[in-house]
């Protein structure tokens, strides 16, 4: 059992969490993620690692409430416990001074995209970030991401603060020489963005996240085409060379399921799950 | 003994196996055959002849005393019994459903050259769940050692050693991945071949044995093996972490929805209880038409679930002939009994997909026979231009699994084969200083029975390692 010593609500539906796993917090690097099993029914839902404590012996994730188990965690209050977290899982981030980096941190993903820039920073990068939601509502985070980064922006889906979507990238990348690009956030998100640095030759390291179950290679749900090859995200990624990634594959796959999770989600909303009494 | 003479004429039939009947069954997660009851079980070991120099004992890979069990069988000494299978076995009601006896002890039964051989795994199981209706009794451990030993994996090959060198009076942690015990047994073999309560047991007589369990530790990620050792005060480690990485075919359109690899499948089924959604979280879908391709148990039991889910129809696809299935006879005929058909000699060529990306129609392309490769099997040669087109809507790729690489990955030092497998000696024994490993990691995909085997040689040898280890 782990036993959630914080909870905070970022943004509307945006949780964060931190629970006690000090053995996890010990090992846990920047890029790698956690699966937890919220009861002996739940599924296992893979959430990136935004932090750890290691003297409290601490982990945080911040989760979108998008389905059913996301939904259902969300109602979980500090004190609480979950009964299974595994992890650290996938391969951590490569950390080193590249010179100049580009850090672009999409949706929910900006929670472990500031932890990325603060590794980034102590290795003695020069760290420009974008953090970017669908409305301005959705964005958290602004104040901490900016006093770690040497230029800061923000983008909108519907430009109701700061740029309207990412087209600003490509002047961007124009006016300034980067060494390097990553790129944390929805799957459309991401490829966009490897769509305008490609041509400019910079590289660029997304994270992948599609469906999971075990998290350790034993599955294979997990594959994506990489540079033409079939690669398992939980045990060869998460993180790639976003400009060899088959996106449109993978949201193909992350869609598999969509009518049963969507009737999972309902049927626990119907029945009262969430906390409505069934209304 | 005066009152068992032999019987002049040797009954030549075995008892048979009262099952559920196909037309049921094939409907159900419940397990397919109900066990004998007392008097079929004496029936059956009466028939045995004592032979003098028994020839099931060396077909047993375990090498458990066949006659000397099914004798007190027969005096109906059950309790007797099962401790003189468990001299040698330590997992009964598991190995009694699901080792191929048919090509171990039953095959070599000389009642088998003018008859049916003794049902040596039926009596087995019926002991082993005699024994487990009545209550398991805790055997006296030895005192502590004060070593500590940290077993990886807790699938056979684990809660073996972790048994055994529990009794030897080690302190015994068991590191799983997953969030349950039972590796294989657990997420992949189905409820109605081994019954999840049957493997809940013998984990629960492990923990009793004092044996600590730590889920959800992926080794090599949260500690490594060398950490262990250093920092987390083990004397010891036993690398069981079997032979789960899947195996793909590789053709175009395998990422298409509705293709599952046999281990997501049967995870998702067994593991997760998919069979159950949504009062279970985790989904599965499952279509009109089910196509499983592979020959082996991983694919039989792949078909009987589809069709248990629902399926309306469920054709294996195998590129060899019936001869070369590896699959067990027994499951392959109950696969069969329950109307799954079977499709020799053709192999997949690509996937095509409907408009919203999930697989519609498989193309294969026929096989034939040629000469026989270096596993003495016939090699399939694809029929050049025999290209046809089966319309699937589910495809479940059981072609086979690999070790789990993770440990291997981040072990310095562990000699490795080309295969992924962990080379050791006869006794288990690694290339590192005490570091054991057996079972599917130093096999690759094996038994039940070999894995325990294995391990309980390697349980041998760490013990006299760590008494002889100042
Ligand atoms: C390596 C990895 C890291 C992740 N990190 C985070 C994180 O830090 N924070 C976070 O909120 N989410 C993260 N995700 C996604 C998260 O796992 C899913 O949102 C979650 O599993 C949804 O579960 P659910 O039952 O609530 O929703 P479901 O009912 O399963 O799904 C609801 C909706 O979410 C979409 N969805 C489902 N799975 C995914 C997925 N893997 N990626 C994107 N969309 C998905 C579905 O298409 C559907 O529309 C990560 C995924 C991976 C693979
Ligand atoms: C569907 C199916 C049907 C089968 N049917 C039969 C049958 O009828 N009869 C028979 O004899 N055999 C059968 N087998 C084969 C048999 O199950 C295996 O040979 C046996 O389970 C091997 O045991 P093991 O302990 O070596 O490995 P496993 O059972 O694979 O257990 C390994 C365990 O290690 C864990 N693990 C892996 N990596 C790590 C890590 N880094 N850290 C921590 N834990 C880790 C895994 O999660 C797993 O729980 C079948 C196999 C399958 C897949
Ligand atoms: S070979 Fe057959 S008949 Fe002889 S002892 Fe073994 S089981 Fe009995
Ligand atoms: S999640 Fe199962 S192999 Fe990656």
């Amino acid at each position: 059992m782990y036993k959630i010593v914080a909870k905070k609500e970022l943004a509307p539906k945006i949780k964060l969490f931190e629970v006690y796993a000090p053995e996890i917090a010990e090992k846990a690097k920047p890029g790698q993620f956690i699966i937890l099993i919220i009861d002996e029914k739940g599924e296992r839902i893979p959430l990136t690692i935004a932090g750890y404590d290691r003297k409290k012996g601490t982990v945080t994730f911040v989760f979108n409430e998008v389905g059913k188990t996301t939904k259902q965690l969300g109602l979980l209050k500090e004190g609480d416990s979950i009964t299974n977290i595994t992890g650290p899982l996938g391969n951590p981030s490569e950390i080193k001074n590249f010179g100049n980096v580009l850090c672009i941190g999409g949706g929910v993903m900006i929670a472990p995209m500031l932890l990325q820039v603060k590794a980034l920073r102590e290795a003695g990068n020069a760290v420009t970030t974008v953090i970017g939601a669908r409305i301005k509502d959705l964005l958290f985070f602004e104040e901490e991401m900016k006093a770690l980064s040497h230029k800061f922006y923000v983008a909108t889906d519907d430009g109701s603060k700061g740029y309207e979507g990412l087209g600003f990238l490509k002047e961007l990348i124009e006016k300034n020489r980067f060494d390097r690009c990553i790129a944390m956030g929805p799957v459309v998100m991401m490829k966009t963005v490897c769509e305008i640095t490609k041509p400019f030759g910079i590289p660029t390291i997304v994270t992948l996240t599609p469906i999971m179950v075990d998290g350790m290679g034993m599955c294979g749900v997990c594959r994506v085409t990489v540079g033409g090859q079939m690669k398992f995200a939980c045990v060869d990624g998460p993180e790639f060379d976003g400009h060899l990634v088959d996106f449109d594959g993978l949201i193909n796959r992350q869609r598999m399921f969509l009518p049963e999770e969507r009737l999972s989600s309902l049927l626990w909303e119907k029945l009262g799950g969430c906390g409505c009494g069934g209304k | 003994m005066a009152e068992n003479k032999p019987t002049p004429k040797v009954k030549k039939k075995a008892v048979p196996m009262p099952k559920q009947k196909p037309e049921v069954r094939r409907r159900n997660f419940n397990e397919v055959a109900l066990g004998y009851t007392e008097e079929q079980a004496i029936e059956e070991a009466s028939r045995c002849l004592q032979c003098p120099k028994p020839q099931c004992v060396p077909g047993c890979p375990v090498e458990i005393d066949i006659p000397a069990f099914i004798k007190l069988i027969r005096e109906g000494k059950f309790d007797e019994a099962v401790k003189k299978i468990k001299e040698k076995n330590s997992l009964p009601a598991i190995c009694g459903r699901v080792c191929p006896q048919e090509e171990q002890c039953q095959m070599n039964c000389v009642l088998g050259k003018a008859g049916d051989p003794i049902n040596i795994g039926r009596l087995e199981r019926f002991v082993a769940d005699w024994e487990r209706q009545k209550g398991v009794t805790i055997p006296e451990k030895a005192p502590a050692t004060g070593k500590k030993v940290a077993i990886i994996g807790a699938g056979p090959a684990g809660l073996t050693a972790a048994a055994d060198l529990a009794k030897l009076g080690h302190e015994v942690v068991i590191f799983e991945a997953l969030h349950l015990p039972g590796g294989v047994l657990v997420y992949g073999i189905p409820e109605f071949r081994l019954p999840k309560s049957i493997v809940q047991a013998e984990v629960d007589y492990i923990k009793k044995l004092g044996v600590e369990l730590r889920l959800g530790y992926l080794i090599g990620r949260i500690h490594t093996i060398p950490e262990l050792l250093k920092e987390e005060g083990f004397d010891a480690v036993f690398i069981g972490t079997g032979a789960g990485l899947p195996q793909f075919l590789g053709v175009p359109g395998e990422n298409l929805g509705g293709i599952y690899s046999a281990n997501e499948f049967l995870i998702r089924v067994n593991l997760m209880k998919s069979y159950a959604f949504p009062e279970y979280d985790t989904p599965i879908r499952i279509g009109r038409h089910v196509v499983v391709i592979g020959g082996g148990n991983v694919a039989m039991d792949s078909a009987r679930s589809a069709l248990r889910l629902g399926a309306e129809e469920v054709c294996i696809v195998y590129r060899r002939s019936r001869e070369e299935m590896p699959a067990r006879k027994e499951e392959i005929e109950n696969a069969e009994e329950e109307g799954i058909i079977c499709k020799f000699l053709a192999n997949p060529t690509r996937f095509i997909g409907d408009e919203k990306g999930w697989v519609k129609q498989m193309e294969c392309i026929c096989m034939e026979l040629g000469s026989p490769d270096e596993s003495g099997r016939r090699r399939p040669v694809p029929v050049k231009g025999s290209e046809f087109i089966m319309d699937v809507d589910t495809v479940i790729v059981a072609i086979g699994r690999t070790p789990n690489p993770i440990i291997q990955r981040t072990t310095e030092g562990l000699a490795v084969t080309k295969w992924g497998t962990i080379v050791v000696d006869e006794d288990g024994r690694t290339s590192l200083e005490g570091v054991y490993a057996g079972g599917d990691i130093v096999t690759g995909e094996a038994t039940v029975i070999s894995a325990m085997g294995a391990s309980k040689k390697a349980a041998k040898a760490i013990h006299e390692y760590l008494m002889n280890k100042k």
